[in-house]
């Protein structure tokens, strides 16, 4: 199986074990403010996606074809989320990543957070890893 | 007026009349404290909506057969219930357009073509929502004119000593907003009104959020232009007001050309309708327009005595509440305040509690609420806002309050 497919499945057997949102939120809450996941010196106007609720920074890293990703939000439940996405696509491989369908969200029942309406950063971020995926992939053809 | 105003006001049987307090938000009764975005609609509106569709519909002021000629009727029937409601002089100066923006982005346009020049100036205030700003610079931009902000003090009031230094004979319009849709601050228009017409420079006013609350009478303060929106004020959604005064009217460029804003067309000349239709291209919003009415029907029949009163309760009760949560901060604290109540809490971002409240179902806004250059002004991402209609009572407040307790203690 495709490694992007089994963490997202992983993470849908985690958040089966909730049983209500109060406490999936709990725990995206914990994930979200344990240390941050982005050096400080790329929170800066370059790697800012700007949302109208909320911000993201987006930082990421080539290596022989795979790209790590690091991320960070002004929001604790934009960051929860960020986390989940980092730990689903960071370090794969380039071509995977920009193909990747990330079915978790919905699974975990958390995809009002990736709809477009809550403009909180998060889909153009999925769609700037996507990008980078792309784009790396492209170059390394 | 009278005797309605002074009609028992009876909360219980006015929320039975809103079908959507009705309904659940993620399964929980729904508690509504967004109107500010747009209000929720009572069975009158929505019946006679649906009446009009189904018994009523033609276009208007064309067809010579009697079903036209009715939709005509009630059409222009709410044009002269809307032209009461805020006393304007004239159902001419009435004009009907898709909303508050449309009504800022008409005088802009047309006002601003024919009497803002190079060198001029438009003067705003820096708690404009976004549909009072961009227009301006739109227009400034092609005229080669300037915007000029006036500043809001630390409570969300207007510096008016500062007003009245950007206020010479350069500036050609001042345009600003009632009631602050982000901080609830009731501004006082009428003096600033005077203050222009002193240099004969006449004043827009943006009502979208001060119709729901209070009387407005365009005479009495003297508004040269005065708009505001359907859907916050219990009406339907893509239909507004436009009032303007007939001598500046009658002396704009159309905005739009179509059908009924003209009289006579060849491919040489077009001369264009009277007023009110020479604002009015193409088919109207007929069912809005109606539905428009029986919202002013509504509030009318509700008396904005009672309205007032039973906000200013909610307001006070909101605010004695929301101060006891241990960290949270209300921004905009102006003397003269709607039932609009905008917090943050320390340590806590707006979206992460309403992500919460939102659960709970709890309807709040949260964000800059198109404010971008206000947030900035208090140096803060956004803010929580609650506000209320007289359709929320103190349960709904109770809720927001345990609600954000809740929210906090898992947040924090
Ligand atoms: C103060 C103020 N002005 C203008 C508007 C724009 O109204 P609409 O979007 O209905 O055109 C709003 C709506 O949020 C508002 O609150």
């Amino acid at each position: 199986m495709n490694p992007i497919n089994s963490i997202q499945d992983e993470i849908i057997d985690e958040f089966a074990f909730f049983g209500d949102w109060m406490e999936k939120y709990e725990y995206i809450i914990d994930l979200g403010k344990s240390l941050p996941l982005i050096d400080e010196q790329y929170k800066d106007e370059d790697h800012l996606i700007k949302g109208c609720q909320s911000q993201v920074w987006l930082h990421a890293d080539e290596a022989e074809g795979k790209v790590s990703f690091t991320a960070d939000s002004d929001a604790v439940i934009t960051k929860g989320i960020i986390a989940l996405l980092v730990r689903v696509l960071s370090g794969q491989k380039a071509e995977e990543i920009a193909k990747a369908d990330l079915y978790f969200i919905d699974k975990i029942g958390l995809k009002e957070h990736l709809s477009p309406t809550r403009s909180n950063g998060l889909v153009s971020m999925v769609k700037q890893m996507k990008m980078y995926g792309l784009a790396i992939n492209a170059k390394s053809q | 007026m009278e005797v309605t105003a002074q009609q028992a006001f009876d909360i219980d049987k006015i929320r039975k009349d809103f079908p959507l307090l009705e309904q659940e938000m993620n399964g929980k009764p729904i508690i509504f404290l967004d109107s500010a975005a747009s209000s929720q609609k009572p069975a009158q509106v929505i019946d006679r909506l649906n009446d009009y569709y189904r018994t009523g519909h033609a276009n208007v002021h064309r067809g010579v057969y009697q079903l036209s000629q009715e939709a005509t009727m009630a059409f222009e029937e709410a044009r002269e219930l809307v032209r009461q409601f805020i006393n304007a002089p004239s159902e001419k100066e009435v004009i009907f357009v898709r909303g508050c923006t449309e009504g800022i982005n008409l005088v802009a346009s047309s006002y601003g073509r024919k009497f803002i020049n190079q060198g001029d100036a438009v003067l705003i205030t820096a708690m404009e929502h976004h549909s009072n700003i961009v227009p301006w610079q739109m227009i400034c931009e092609e005229r080669g004119a300037e915007l000029r902000v006036a500043p809001v003090n630390d409570a969300g009031e207007i510096d008016l000593d500062a007003l009245y230094e950007l206020l010479d004979e350069r500036v050609k319009i001042v345009s600003l907003v009632h009631v602050s849709n982000a901080l609830g601050t009731v501004n006082p228009v009428k003096a600033i009104i005077d203050r222009a017409h002193e240099l004969n420079i006449p004043v827009l006013v943006d009502g979208a959020q001060a119709i729901p609350h209070t009387q407005v009478d365009v005479q009495a303060l003297d508004a040269d232009f005065y708009t505001f929106s359907g859907h916050k004020m219990f009406g339907p959604t893509g239909i507004g007001v436009l009032y303007g005064k007939e001598e500046w009217l009658e002396q704009m460029p159309p905005y739009h050309g179509g059908g009924e804003m003209i009289k006579t067309v060849t491919f040489e000349k077009t001369t264009y309708n009277e007023l009110p239709h020479k604002f009015e291209a193409g088919t109207p919003d007929i069912s809005g327009v109606i539905g428009l009415g029986e919202a002013v029907r509504y509030i009318q029949s509700i008396g904005y005595e009672n309205i007032s009163r039973h906000e200013h309760e909610l307001l006070v009760y909101a605010t004695e509440q929301l101060e006891q949560i241990e960290g949270l901060r209300i921004i905009g604290t102006a003397k003269e305040k709607a039932s609009v109540v905008s917090f943050i809490v320390d340590g806590v971002h707006p979206y992460d509690l309403g992500a919460i409240l939102d659960k709970l179902g709890i309807a709040v806004r949260t964000g800059h609420h198109c404010t971008q250059p206000l947030m900035a002004r208090y140096e803060i991402p956004g803010t929580v806002r609650a506000s209320f209609a007289f359709y929320n009572n103190k349960a709904d407040i109770d809720a927001l309050v345990a609600g954000i307790n809740r929210a906090v203690l898992m947040l924090k």
